[in-house]
């Protein structure tokens, strides 16, 4: 079987859910490869077409995702040769801050959520943060 | 991009029933468009209209501002939702035929398609499954170069695994500047490759929006906003 073999770019999740608007899951994927380096600052980004292909959602919402970044500044287009990564690595970690307070606030609701109060929940992280060194 | 079709106040009765009752709608090129509406709002009424397989009872319908006819027919790929081929035949034959009808057709883009779907071109379409049949009707609309794709339930009799390809295949082998009108029940499985749909309705439209649009105003999928629209 050839054709099976013929796919060598890394394999990479998309896991898009149809619920909330698919620009914006697009977004917080290339966020995230951006953000733990999988895209390098001033790496070129693939093609809209491709990328949604490899996607499979339509390019017009390709298209909007990355107008989007390129609004954000986060990634930006050189005349006819395609877009690339910022290479602005303060803007590149304050992103990543962003995502992280976002990850903790995530938690931190859960926790209320479950009926925990901020003391109980800070305790049980120290425990469980004590358990994962030892 | 360029408005594709233009319908005003398009009706279609048959007989004293109503089809389609005045309906107005654009089409624009470069997008993918989801006809949704439950059994008999009326989705095939519209693409047969569109096709000129029917004639509206009033009301105008008109494709690149030129009635529905010959050179409508030059830009517009259709799948019924019936099939036309003479089953006899080998897949090899309704290519070539193809080749011959359309100047548009590109057998190399067919060809290539049957080999990544393990379809012959020898084998005689009466010997195949339903699904297989399905494969060979959507490659072969598929690969005209077409303004217009307009896939009557493309997908329904099709297993998942080789719905990801022909999704794939759709999204691969379209013209930025084409557009694509599918009708379907199967929304959850078609809708990250829509980026607008038209909701149908007893004969009207309820809706035409685009989807990630419809994401963020009802924080809800396509498909359960179908659900909830039409809930018996």
């Amino acid at each position: 079987m050839e054709n099976t073999q013929t796919i060598e770019t890394p394999k990479q999740e998309w896991h898009l859910t149809s619920d909330r608007p698919v620009f914006i899951q697009i977004m917080e994927k290339l966020k995230r490869d951006i953000v733990t380096g999988i895209y390098k600052p001033g790496d070129k980004l693939p093609s809209v077409r491709d990328l949604a292909g490899e996607a499979a959602v339509n390019p017009n919402t390709m298209q909007r995702a990355f107008s989007e970044l390129e609004r954000e500044g986060l990634v930006y287009t050189k005349r006819t040769n395609g877009r690339f990564i910022t290479e602005d690595m303060a803007m590149i970690s304050q992103l990543k801050e962003e995502m992280a307070l976002d990850a903790i606030s995530q938690f931190l609701n859960s926790m209320q959520q479950l009926g925990f109060s901020t003391q109980e929940t800070l305790t049980l992280l120290k425990e469980s943060l004590k358990e994962e060194t030892v | 991009m360029s408005t594709l079709v233009t319908c005003k106040d398009l009706t279609k009765t048959y007989g004293k029933k109503p089809a389609l009752n005045r309906v107005n709608l654009e089409i624009e090129s470069g997008h993918i468009i989801g006809l949704l509406g439950p059994n008999g709002s009326g989705k095939t009424t519209f693409i047969k209209l569109l096709n000129g397989l029917l004639t509206p009872t009033s009301g105008e319908l008109s494709v690149k501002n030129k009635p529905v006819g010959i050179e409508s027919k030059k830009v517009i790929s259709y799948l019924p939702d019936q099939t036309y081929l003479n089953m006899n035949n080998k897949v090899k034959d309704v290519i070539d035929y193809f080749t011959a009808f359309y100047a548009d057709f590109e057998p190399k883009r067919a060809y290539g398609m049957l080999e990544s779907l393990q379809i012959s071109p020898e084998d005689r379409l009466k010997t195949m499954s339903k699904g297989t049949k399905e494969k060979v009707q959507l490659i072969l609309v598929m690969s005209r170069r077409a303004e217009l794709y307009v896939l009557d339930e493309p997908i329904a009799g099709v297993d998942p695994a080789a719905r990801d390809y022909i999704l794939q295949t759709i999204l691969s082998n379209y013209d930025p500047e084409a557009s694509i009108l599918v009708s379907t029940h199967l929304i959850s499985d078609i809708e990250t490759i829509l980026d607008q749909v038209i909701f149908i309705k007893e004969g009207e439209i309820c809706l035409q929006a685009s989807v990630d649009d419809i994401r963020m105003q009802h924080q809800k999928s396509i498909d359960s906003l179908f659900r909830e629209v039409f809930k018996c």
